[in-house]
């Protein structure tokens, strides 16, 4: 290991040392040098030239958004997809801290850093998405409580910060900071309270975004309530992502999977997933009618997919007690509602205002620089947690 | 992790109270009464005869400073914004916002602009059916319809707008854009149920393109360009109350009935006799989204026009007030049931605990 201390004297040097310091991983195997980290550096530094492109030369020479069409994936996928991954966070971080269920504690930091780079990636896309990028700060001194993208910017600000403060102590532990360790840790009920009452609110207010757009968003999901059902979807999606991610962190590191905690979790996706099917199904036969799935054609098919590969079939396969045990069943269980869900952002974003904008002359598909300013993203966040869970103490439960 | 418990409750209370007097009162709600002094257009579609040269003016005479189409270049836009202030401005365009290239051949001879959008804020455009013979006829005839904005008693744009960029005038009631508080994200665009705003798409720092009325002519004692320079009549502008009884008086007039229709302003002297023609559907803009200041009147379906026919009656900004309004509550709930929870849960947890380290 290079010692810092010779290039950036003691004090910073011996502080970077202690960062850098990865021996309480070993036990997790982590090989930075491969050739998935090279195309995710790749794919990321691709997006950050999109970036700058589209800083100089704005929105119109990069995307493919128009006036009939205004947002897209940056919206629908990065926005309204990474919060909705980001759920997890303070699920987790409520159970654990104001509930009190230790047995989730194993994997609280694991799903609260989730969560910061899920929110981080939202933030970016829209200082890009924005075509104004310079001055996002507007609201924070412009204050317009009418609006819906205010409460959001708001949110996301604090939140970022709550999620920030809630993953600090691990930087702390590293450092030997304490005394700032100790503060955190007895603040921690009541950060952690603020962040669950920021991501109720947040996590609905992205739904309720569209409130304002009855004649534009398809009545398949244009409804009063798609605050709350984009709240439910959340929580679907916060609980499945964890689960995977843990799967996916006893598959790639040497890192058992703790199998009563994933099961309490799949219990969890089944109960909110009934609920939401329930909540949606109910929408379609008070609202448009149940008819209107099959006679509205693509928007109609894409309605079903989204509910049966997102919520239907993998809640029908986690209800299955024997299935709640095989890791490789919830792994994919959880792909599902992942996809599902991601699919619905996509769906209320992008393909439910493509009737209307249809008939005015519009039409959209992703630019190629759109595609890789996503990926970039994707990337980012991916890299980002691999390098986290090297140098950071991740899985604290494992030393035991 | 020991957290002194009154401390905890302390903080807690203590920023409840804070957050809940930040949140919005009631008084920010969106008003949906008609201003006192509201003025507005009324465009008769029976009228029109597709000559355009509302177009002309409208761009003319908002390409000078304090126009709708003005602007005086990236650096004073950029520091504007980064400052948030709006700077004078007395720099003349070096020209209107002319739109020459969206037909092939004709590159920088007329401004042939297709649609509205971030250089055209006023956009006549024929309806044709068939042989296309017969004016205001919907099978085998033809129209002429305008697009603009239609200042919504309680706009969708200005509720939307997350730095206030939107602003209805609470005397006269026209909504104006400001471009140094705009961050550019295009939710007005979303919200605008007549799809009206329009974004500059090739600038590296753009606005959002909208009428305002020629608000920058009112203290001069003009008024709005295309109704000034519209030679039917089909465009004039008034005060909204009295352009409703106006419309109102025109679609109920038995069809062919000879009229004196008012040009330029109602009340002019200036006069075009001639016979009623048949009205569809209804007065648009009375209830539309809650109803609009631009009032319209045409000889063809709305629907046939391509005009949305799923926009409600009722103002939009309401929907989402409805949400917003929960949010204090929203707060208190989470505060106490949160505390309560954990408050029963942590002495569970201890309990369980105690026994634990009993049995062992």
């Amino acid at each position: 290991m290079t010692d810092f201390t010779k290039f950036a004297g003691p004090k910073l040097g011996g502080a970077l040392n202690k960062l850098m310091d990865d021996r309480h991983s070993d036990h997790l195997g982590i090989k930075m040098d491969t050739p998935f980290t090279r195309v995710l550096i790749m794919l990321i530094l691709g997006a950050v030239a999109v970036a700058a492109y589209r800083v100089i030369f704005g929105l119109g020479a990069s995307t493919n958004l128009n006036d009939y069409w205004p947002w897209g994936i940056w919206i629908a996928f990065d926005v309204l997809g990474g919060v909705a991954m980001a759920a997890g966070g303070f699920i987790i971080a409520a159970m654990v801290y104001l509930l009190n269920w230790k047995k989730y504690k194993c994997i609280v930091r694991a799903s609260i850093l989730n969560a910061f780079f899920g929110y981080l990636l939202a933030a970016l896309s829209i200082t890009l998405d924005i075509g104004r990028s310079f001055v996002i700060w507007h609201p924070m001194v412009m204050w317009q409580v009418n609006s819906i993208m205010f409460i959001v910017a708001l949110h996301v600000v604090a939140y970022t910060s709550t999620l920030a403060t809630e993953s600090s102590p691990m930087i702390f532990e590293k450092l030997g900071w304490n005394k700032a360790l100790g503060w955190v840790n007895r603040c921690m009920v009541g950060i952690v309270l603020f962040g669950v009452l920021l991501s109720l609110l947040h996590q609905s207010s992205l739904g309720a975004v569209y409130l304002i757009a009855p004649s534009k968003l398809s009545p398949l999901w244009y409804s009063k309530h798609i605050p709350y059902m984009f709240l439910i979807s959340a929580i679907m999606m916060g609980l499945s992502m964890v689960s995977f991610e843990t799967i996916l962190t006893s598959k790639v590191f040497n890192h058992e999977a703790p199998k009563d905690v994933l099961d309490g979790l799949a219990k969890g996706v089944v109960f909110f997933g009934s609920f939401y099917t329930l909540f949606k199904f109910g929408h379609v036969i008070t609202g448009p009618g149940i008819g209107a799935l099959f006679t509205s054609g693509f928007l109609g098919f894409m309605w079903l997919l989204e509910m049966a590969v997102g919520i239907v079939i993998p809640c029908v396969l986690l209800a299955k007690k024997s299935n709640r045990a095989d890791l490789n069943t919830i792994f994919v269980a959880n792909i599902m509602v992942i996809v599902g869900v991601l699919l619905n952002r996509l769906n209320v974003g992008v393909f439910g205002v493509s009737d209307y904008a249809n008939r005015v002359g519009g039409d959209y598909f992703p630019s190629f620089m759109e595609l890789l300013l996503t990926a970039g993203m994707i990337a980012f966040a991916i890299l980002g947690f691999k390098v986290c869970a090297k140098y950071l103490n991740l899985f604290p439960e494992d030393h035991h | 992790m020991s957290i002194s418990r009154r401390g905890f409750l302390k903080g807690v209370t203590g920023s409840a109270v804070v957050l809940a007097a930040g949140v919005p009162s009631v008084e920010a709600k969106m008003s949906t009464e008609l201003p006192p002094e509201a003025i507005g257009l009324l465009y008769d579609a029976t009228l029109c005869v597709g000559c355009k040269s509302c177009m002309v003016n409208c761009k003319t005479h908002n390409s000078v400073p304090g126009g709708a189409l003005y602007k005086e270049g990236l650096v004073s836009g950029v520091v504007d914004s980064l400052i948030c202030t709006k700077s004078e401005k007395t720099e003349p365009m070096k020209a209107p916002s002319y739109e020459t290239d969206t037909i092939k051949g004709n590159e920088g001879i007329w401004d042939v602009a297709q649609d509205l959008s971030g250089n055209t804020i006023n956009v006549i455009k024929a309806y044709r059916n068939g042989t296309g013979e017969k004016k205001d006829s919907a099978v085998n005839g033809h129209a002429f319809f305008k697009q603009q904005c239609l200042h919504c008693i309680t706009p969708a744009c200005a509720s939307v707008c997350p730095a206030g960029a939107f602003i209805k005038d609470p005397k006269n009631g026209v909504v104006y854009y400001e471009a140094y508080r705009c961050i550019g994200c295009r939710y007005c665009q979303i919200g605008c149920p007549f799809n009206i705003p329009r974004y500059e798409w090739n600038s590296a720092w753009p606005e959002v393109r909208k009428c305002q009325l020629c608000r920058h002519r009112l203290k001069d004692g003009k008024y709005a360009a295309c109704a000034e320079y519209c030679p039917t009549g089909a465009t004039i502008f008034g005060k909204v109350t009295d352009l409703r009884e106006e419309a109102k008086k025109r679609f109920a007039m038995k069809p062919g009935t000879e009229y004196n229709f008012p040009i330029k302003t109602l009340g002019s002297k200036e006069t075009l006799s001639r016979p009623v023609a048949a009205y569809a559907d209804k007065v648009y803009g009375l209830t539309e989204a809650g109803g609009t200041q631009n009032l319209m009147l045409s000889g063809i379906s709305y629907e046939l026009l391509g005009f949305n026919k799923d926009i409600p009656n009722s103002a939009l900004p309401d929907l989402t007030w409805a949400y917003i309004a929960k949010i204090p509550w929203v707060f208190l709930g989470v505060f106490l049931g949160g505390t309560t929870l954990h408050a029963i849960t942590s002495r569970m947890y201890k309990k369980k605990k105690d026994e634990g380290d009993h049995h062992d």
